[in-house]
């Protein structure tokens, strides 16, 4: 964790949790400690608690406070009602509370200090580092107009109605003056983004009420800074020297510290973005620059006493595109995990210390008049402002902004730690009335997160609030897009008006010519159109297809035994598409197959790995499966690097894979489908070797070994991703080909070592794609015959890889154990290069697949050079085979 | 602000701001873009759309100077091209990327809908036959994608093509090896752009004020 030695909640002595035997060395130990000399011999184990007592705490700290989330987030039942933000609160309550019963006295509580330092950068770093730049600054006017006159709204109409309410005597005989009310007013009137963050994370609103409200919230900190700091020093001028010169001041220092703030955080940004063009050769720890120098922004802002939280933010937001377009993908998947692993670790810690902060007797003073006035003002202010500003604006926007989205802009302002942490901050010496403010503002707190929270969701649903969209998943929707951005500037150009569309326009121009070209590696320029990703996307994706067709006619049915089978419907289907909705576009390829997959079961242990490798990451550049294919597919071309090496991944990649992929997949299958009548029918070399082996073997266990390794090596992964164009047949086939056993024993290998679950793992990604029928028992004794004729046994690679015993259970496998166990000669013989024709029965996404647009080709099947080359025995039509039964043995366990 | 109240009397724009839903002043300033547009003259042609500058270098401004003179765009019965259009055909044009009003009922925002994206449909479905046929829509793609140079023809291509298989895929489901895709027709239209927020994706705000002045 990034703030290690941060939480010093060590000061005041004594710790509950290692109490018990922590305390009694303590006098000896520092002795030992300090002077070595007086030790009078060698102790053979000695206790350091002093020594390590600091960051054992914090440690200690983190790992209780991540344990409550382990416990909140165990039952999904409860966290569907109540927010996590209000259980963790409660769960420091709670901690709070034994803490307490121990010691009786607070030892533990949320300082200023920390908050500001370590727990807030990171969160915030997260927020604008993922941001959805395009929706904030579409929203921009909106989100300021809120923020800034939003803010100093709620500020002073608090400040005035509770001094106007204390001058009425509603709250009895206090001490504050009417500045103190405003300073109390401005620490108190800012939406904090963190509580924001966390009810709205789980209330899935439209993407524009979202923006708005969290938008705000990030930005009103350089109003609340600003108007902390002007009261805080008026208040402590006092009133009579308070004149229009300081006033003036005041205001000009707004600008500075807003306009600072962001500023520090652009010209961060823009280093960072151009440091990254060139960290290609320290990649392992390129993911690190974007912790440091964004917390080096933060810092930088707060020493200029700028806005911190306006500089991080535009740190990330102003250098997400570049960074993430100039590393490598790893390093780009390791920060955006490692910013979500601090940023909610930060988030957990908050509530759970704001929950902690509570029990503590000597914090609290109780004035009933002064808590609830100030809950009604805030609530009725909120909404008054809201309202009033959404008017304003409504008056411009294209899309209004509706009135039940404006209920919950509202009702959305929630208070959080960044009001007690100013709170706590106010000088007691100046502000009697300190205690008072630091418990209103916790109460405030409380009912904000917890009620406000609580009831968010409900309220949601009854104003039936426009829910999110889904966002863009599919190539046409992308295309589409791009096609309304050019009309709509089109039509401004030619009715004459300057608007949005034209600025944007001028705006993208710019930044193509001038920023891309800087701050952009000269490689990755030309990638970076999104509408190019969405294609790449679908091109693996195909591929995959191809593998999983394959894997649909025979392979690998001992993997789906039915034991092992969990709900999966329900963990794929709920689970990812709420968590991961791009994984679940990429996944669908097209809708009627994504629900079948959906359903689809899946062994266990893939299961998990699955999911977890899936968490966090988005899923454009995550772990996902494409990634894995691609890891997978490749491995032919890469070369392992030593794992212990600390500067590099254990596997070297080709800079070139991606590029090579994406442009042949499509291109290469439609040329090949062109060309179709110039394809050569696929060597048929039979070795006798084969022929040998293949009848001394048991017939299923024949079929069976057949089926595992048949669809997938073949020649559906060479023939989409080496092959750009099967005419080609000859050396590169070969070439290809060699690469592709390598693979395939290389995936077996694993399978055999690492007791299948890294092969599941492959597979089960496989899977999804899936299409739900079994492979047929007869069509596979149709083609052992076929296939014993064309050489087909001979080059798969699995026996050369298996190992007997080291993890199959399957006793379908067992009659392999008398194979050899090095790999025959024949293996890596040319002759043994010839394609199955089984497999190239059919190929899901190919050129016949194209053939049916209609216009483009004349279809008919004899064009299509596969079907062309299908020489001989060729059995297949371009049905499906039927569903099959499944074999004998499959039953047997995997896992 | 003088020219204004002057012309939104005037009966022609009264019965345009029926027609489309434009108010009198909105009309008057696109009138006066228009004449801008057409040098003084009644009507516009080809050659005053690939005069206006800021147009030049949209990569797809062929396709929308094309809808100007698409004459499904300004009257539902009637196809086919014209070479040149009035003042009330223009507006009619324009009236397609109105935002919708706030007072509107769910039925009549429907409407507006299928009005917004079947002007988009028409757009690229260049011979009127009610399919985007995988020539149209490679067309603009490509019009679409070479823009920034760095995409190739052929990428440009194959990125339509596989934008139609996924279309396909989508509005059919599972084909049958024998069929074909015969293109997008405008109800698979609908249903593919059936998350997108048109009204807001292809709406602009008209301004009252005159701005053409800042044009060239």
């Amino acid at each position: 964790m990034g703030r290690g030695g941060s939480v010093r909640f060590w000061i005041f002595g004594s710790m509950l949790l290692i109490g018990v035997w922590g305390q009694e060395p303590k006098s000896e130990r520092h002795d030992e400690h300090g002077g070595g000399s007086n030790v009078s011999g060698i102790s053979i184990v000695s206790l350091e608690w002093e020594y390590v007592e600091p960051p054992y705490l914090v440690a200690l700290w983190i790992l209780v406070c991540f344990l409550c989330k382990l416990v909140i987030e165990a039952n999904h039942h409860v966290t569907e009602f109540i927010p996590e933000s209000a259980l963790l609160i409660c769960s420091g309550f709670i901690l709070g509370g034994m803490i307490w019963g121990a010691d009786k006295v607070q030892t533990f509580r949320l300082t200023p200090y920390d908050f500001f330092h370590y727990f807030l950068p990171p969160i915030i770093l997260d927020t604008g580092y993922s941001m959805p730049n395009k929706l904030f600054f579409t929203n921009l006017g909106g989100i300021l107009i809120h923020a800034i006159i939003g803010t100093c709204w709620n500020a002073a109409s608090l400040g005035l109605s509770l001094w106007g309410c204390q001058i009425g005597g509603a709250m009895g005989d206090l001490n504050v003056g009417l500045l103190q009310y405003l300073l109390f007013g401005s620490l108190i009137a800012a939406v904090d983004p963190v509580a924001v963050l966390a009810v709205f994370e789980q209330v899935h609103v439209n993407e524009v009420l979202f923006i708005m409200v969290f938008g705000e919230s990030l930005l009103n900190d350089g109003v609340t800074v600003v108007l902390f700091n002007v009261f805080n020093a008026f208040v402590t001028l006092g009133g009579p020297r308070i004149n229009a010169a300081e006033i003036i001041k005041g205001i000009i220092s707004f600008f500075v510290v807003a306009f600072g703030g962001s500023l520090v955080g652009f010209v961060f940004g823009l280093l960072f973005a151009l440091l990254s063009r060139c960290t290609k050769n320290i990649q392992i720890i390129e993911p690190g620059f974007l912790f440091i120098l964004g917390y080096l922004a933060y810092l930088t802002a707060e020493m200029l006493s700028l806005s911190a939280i306006l500089s991080i933010v535009f740190f990330g937001v102003c250098c997400q595109k570049y960074i993430n377009a100039n590393m490598d993908e790893n390093s780009v998947r390791t920060m955006k995990c490692a910013v979500k692993v601090f940023a909610n670790g930060a988030e957990t810690m908050i509530f759970v210390f704001l929950g902690i902060s509570a029990i503590d007797k000597s914090i609290w003073v109780w004035n009933t008049g002064f808590v609830l006035l100030t809950l009604l003002f805030i609530l009725i202010y909120r909404f008054m402002g809201v309202f009033f500003l959404t008017w304003f604006m409504n008056l411009t926007r294209l899309v209004p902004i509706d009135y039940t989205d404006q209920v919950i802009m509202s009702y959305g302002g929630l208070r959080g730690a960044v009001a007690y942490g100013l709170a706590v901050m106010l000088d007691e010496a100046k502000i009697e009335e300190k205690k008072l403010m630091v418990s209103t503002t916790l109460i405030v707190v409380y009912f904000t997160v917890i009620l406000q929270g609580v009831t968010m969701k409900p309220l949601v649903k009854w104003l039936k609030v426009k829910r999110a969209a889904s966002a863009e998943k599919t190539l046409i929707e992308k295309v589409q897009n791009r096609a309304f951005e050019h009309i709509l500037v089109a039509i401004e150009d030619i009715s004459g008006q300057k608007g949005n569309n034209y600025l944007r326009n001028k705006w993208f121009k710019f930044e193509e010519n001038w920023m891309s070209r800087i701050l952009l590696r000269p490689s990755v320029r030309e990638r970076q159109d999104k509408v190019f990703n969405v294609f790449h996307q679908l091109n693996l994706k195909d591929a995959m297809s191809y593998v999983v067709e394959g894997e649909r006619r025979g392979s690998l049915e001992f993997i789906r035994n039915e034991s092992a089978f969990v709900d999966f419907k329900k963990k794929f289907g709920e689970d990812m598409t709420m968590s991961m909705p791009d994984i679940m576009a990429d996944m669908s390829d097209d809708r009627s197959a994504a629900s079948s997959t959906r359903k689809e079961s899946v062994p266990s242990v893939s299961l998990e790995v699955h999911e977890q490798a899936m968490r966090g990451t988005r899923a454009a550049e995550g772990l996902d499966s494409h990634h894995l294919l691609q890891q997978h597919l490749y491995k032919g071309r890469k070369q392992h690097r030593h794992r212990y090496s600390r500067s590099h991944f254990d596997i070297n990649k080709d800079e070139n894979e991606i590029q090579e992929i994406f442009q042949r997949t499509m291109k290469s299958r439609l040329e090949s489908f062109k060309s179709g009548k110039m394809g050569v029918a696929p060597p048929k070399t039979i070795t006798k070797h084969t022929r040998k082996e293949q009848q001394q073997k048991v017939r299923t266990a024949q079929t069976l070994t057949q089926q595992s390794v048949h669809p997938l090596e073949k020649d559906k992964i060479p023939r989409c991703l080496f092959f750009p164009n099967p005419t080609l047949h000859g050396k590169t086939l070969f070439q290809d080909f060699r690469c592709f056993t390598r693979f395939f024993r290389q995936v077996y290998n694993i399978q055999a070592v690492k007791k299948n679950l890294t092969f599941h793992f492959f597979w089960f990604q496989l899977q999804n794609k899936k299409s739900k029928s079994r492979l047929s028992g007869d069509e596979d004794f149709e083609f052992s015959e076929g296939d014993s004729a064309s050489g087909y046994d001979t080059s798969f690679p699995v026996r050369g890889g298996y190992r007997p015993g080291a993890g199959i259970e399957n006793p379908a496998f067992m009659p392999d154990v008398d194979l050899p166990l090095q790999i025959p000669p024949w293996l890596e013989d040319v002759d043994s290069v010839a394609p199955s024709q089984r497999a190239q029965v059919r190929l899901p996404w190919t050129p016949s697949n194209l053939r049916r647009l209609s216009p483009l080709r004349i279809s008919t099947r004899s064009s299509d050079s596969f079907n062309l080359a299908e020489a001989p025995g060729d059995h297949q039509d371009d049905q499906l085979p039927p569903p099959p039964t499944p074999p004998p043995h499959r039953d047997g366990d995997v896992v | 602000m003088g020219t204004l109240q002057s012309s939104a009397g005037h009966p022609l724009y009264t019965e345009l701001s029926e027609k489309t839903g434009f108010s009198a002043e909105q009309i008057a300033v696109l009138h006066k873009r228009f004449k801008q547009l057409s040098h003084n003259e009644d009507i516009l042609r080809r050659q005053h759309f690939d005069e206006i500058p800021d147009l030049s270098c949209n990569p797809i401004r062929s396709q929308i100077t094309e809808a100007f003179f698409d004459k499904r765009n300004f009257s539902r019965s009637n196809e086919g091209k014209v070479n040149e259009i009035g003042f009330e055909e223009f507006l009619l044009v324009m009236s397609h990327f109105r935002p919708p009003s706030q007072s509107m009922t769910q039925e009549q925002r429907e409407n507006v809908r299928r009005e917004k994206l079947r002007f988009l449909f028409n757009m690229h479905d260049t011979d009127n036959d009610g399919t985007i046929t995988l020539e149209e829509y490679r067309h603009v793609v490509e019009e679409l994608l070479s823009r920034s140079g760095a995409l190739e023809k052929e990428t440009a291509k194959s990125i339509a093509d596989a934008a139609m298989l996924e279309v396909a895929s989508i509005s059919v489901g599972h084909m049958e090896p024998d069929e074909f895709y015969e293109g997008i027709t405008f109800e698979h239209f609908l249903k593919l752009l059936d998350g997108f927020e048109i009204e807001s994706k292809m709406s602009i705000r008209f301004l009252n004020v005159d701005a053409t002045t800042l044009c060239k």
